[in-house]
């Protein structure tokens, strides 16, 4: 008897994640989410630059790389072309929120139905561990040599707060994967969030805090409780929006 | 030719993008092209398109690149600063080999420049536009007519190399009206097997990218992809000839440049002097071997521009030293007069620039 298998909408393939990463875990949640909803086949994944830039090969949907923080409007073609396909996309901090901010807080504002998978690790990782604008007040990364100072570099952006403003998005929730209860909170909000978009409620975006043991110079179990001393605090874990809830 | 009705390039450009299939439009305000987002914005919705005006250059082209991927005819429009926004998603399209089309109505440069009508984007256009190894296909109309006609030759071509279109207008072209004929045979779609439109559980995942991590992949893909602009310079090249068999002197202009150059020549052989105009229509491909065959014939070639001489430089290339080219110019959005171009025709006739 099978009792632990690999999700289908996963190709079976080694990922170049470093050892620790929660990107792993993200990948698994959102594909066991798509089988679950039985939607692979109509399913369309937008890739980002940064770490998880090879998603395209992670994911057996069909799959779009976007240039660095452009998914959210790229997905808003493929969404606009065909409304009958799935589409999401997965990004990290500096494409989604830094770069990318526009397309994120646009396709927000006009609702538009799709679903994103957003990876807040507080550091560009794929660069090499530079600050990013989720970075905390303070954290030593590799722009910010003697901490981030706020006076200097401004105060990290809090995504989820951010976008709850606006009157577009149908659903906004922070989640973390750095434990097995935070795990099973994080897949329940990425099933809601591709539910939403099966059922035409429009914009759902999950952020998902995630640990960065290489770059934060940690180990991987260090990593996971950096999220709960000192990520969680400054993003609490929530619902920030539900329309449909009201 | 069927019935005629009088419109704005623009309008024509918009007209014909919609006849041509294209039933998804992506754009950004910027003077002087605004009626073609206009145009879509009243004619899209009532038959089952998208028009939607994007918070940036940079997010329209990206919504241009997600429609492209899923293999429907797309466009977007723009005027020279909005363009090289646009640059980065020029880039990814042809790194990924998608198929669109992109107008650019051109007005004066660099910086924010003017809006009035300008042929400066040239060199962006044809030397590629943006970072990497490629080349758009860049077509320049000279009417009302041809704003239109070559927006669904634009759009077939686009599909049949799986690269973007560049239509190079300029502010008059888009803003002047001429009668115009829309009775098009437009050549069905191509199938597009690699298209991103879900996998329907029956074949592999289809992957739209340009990230090649290998230096090996990469270099491949930009060999091939230089193979397929090999035949499109063979099958291609698009130009006019006017009253070249017996001239002496050869003046070469494209767009709005064209058809001031048209008036100097005309009044040229009226005092006698032999002199006609090569009209480049493709500026990429540029048609070298038009150039080549006049080269040993003719006393010189007059490059007429809205630009400080851009084109002139392929011009020189394709003549190869074999005879002298000289600019006649104006720039910042002033287009030269018959009067200018008919003093250049006849200082190279009578030798002045030798």
């Amino acid at each position: 008897m099978v009792v632990f298998d690999k999700p289908n909408s996963l190709c079976d393939v080694p990922m170049h994640y470093c050892p620790g990463c929660t990107h792993g875990i993200v990948h698994r949640l959102v594909a066991e989410v798509i089988d679950e909803l039985q939607i692979e086949g109509k399913t369309i994944g937008i890739a980002p630059v940064g770490c998880s830039v090879m998603a395209y090969d992670y994911f057996n949907c069909d799959m779009i790389e976007a240039a660095h923080g452009r998914a959210p409007a790229v997905a808003t073609g493929v969404k606009r072309a065909n409304p009958d396909n799935i589409v999401f996309t997965y990004q990290g901090d500096g494409d989604l929120a830094s770069i990318g901010m526009a397309e994120t807080v646009h396709s927000a504002a006009r609702n538009e139905n799709i679903t994103i998978i957003f990876i807040n690790n507080a550091i560009y990782g794929m660069t090499g561990g530079q600050m990013a604008p989720t970075s905390l007040p303070g954290q030593v990364t590799q722009t910010s040599p003697y901490g981030r100072d706020v006076n200097a570099c401004g105060y990290p952006i809090k995504v989820c707060e951010m976008l709850s403003q606006l009157d577009g998005p149908e659903y906004l929730e922070r989640v973390a994967v750095n434990n097995v209860k935070n795990v099973k909170n994080a897949k329940k909000a990425i099933k809601k969030a591709f539910e939403n978009q099966v059922n035409k409620k429009g914009f759902s975006l999950v952020e998902v805090i995630s640990s960065c043991p290489t770059n934060w110079g940690l180990t991987p179990s260090d990593a996971l409780k950096w999220i709960d001393e000192k990520m969680i605090p400054y993003y609490p874990l929530g619902v920030y929006k539900d329309r449909s809830a009201k | 030719m069927a019935n005629k009705v009088l419109m704005k390039g623009n309008e024509a450009i918009a007209e014909a993008a919609i006849i041509a299939g294209c039933r998804h439009y992506f754009g950004y305000p910027i003077t002087p092209q605004t009626e073609i987002a206009a145009y879509m914005s009243k004619k899209m919705p009532k038959i089952g398109g998208t028009f939607l005006q994007a918070e940036s250059e940079v997010a329209a082209i990206n919504m241009v690149y997600g429609v492209a991927s899923t293999g429907l005819r797309v466009m977007t429009s723009s005027s020279s600063p909005g363009i090289s926004l646009k640059g980065e998603g020029l880039s990814y399209l042809a790194g990924a080999d998608l198929p669109a089309l992109v107008v650019n109505v051109q007005r004066g440069g660099p910086g924010l420049g003017g809006i009035q009508p300008s042929q400066s984007d040239y060199f962006q256009a044809t030397k590629g536009g943006a970072h990497g190894d490629f080349h758009m296909l860049v077509i320049a109309p000279a009417s009302v007519q041809e704003m239109a006609e070559l927006t669904v030759k634009g759009f077939e071509l686009a599909d049949k190399y799986r690269m973007t279109t560049m239509i190079l207008a300029d502010g008059t072209l888009g803003q002047m009206m001429e009668p115009v004929s829309l009775d098009f045979d437009v050549k069905p779609m191509p199938e597009k097997p690699w298209a991103a439109t879900g996998t329907k559980m029956q074949r592999k995942h289809n992957i739209i990218n340009s990230l090649y991590l290998k230096p090996e992949e990469l270099e491949r893909t930009n060999f091939e992809r230089f193979e397929r602009y090999k035949t499109i310079e063979e099958n291609e090249v698009m130009y006019e000839e006017y009253l070249m068999e017996d001239a002496e002197v050869c003046v070469t202009a494209f767009g709005i440049a064209s058809r001031v150059a048209k008036n100097a020549i005309d009044e040229a052989r009226k005092q006698g002097v032999k002199v006609g105009l090569i009209r480049p229509i493709t500026l990429w491909p540029f048609p070298t071997k038009v150039f080549e065959k006049y080269a040993d014939k003719v006393k010189g070639f007059i490059s007429v521009e809205l630009s400080m001489g851009q084109m002139i430089e392929d011009v020189r290339l394709a003549v190869n030293g074999k005879a002298p080219v000289t600019l006649c110019n104006r720039s910042g959005g002033m287009i030269p007069s018959p009067e200018q171009v008919l003093e250049s025709i006849l200082k190279v006739n009578n030798g002045g620039n030798k």
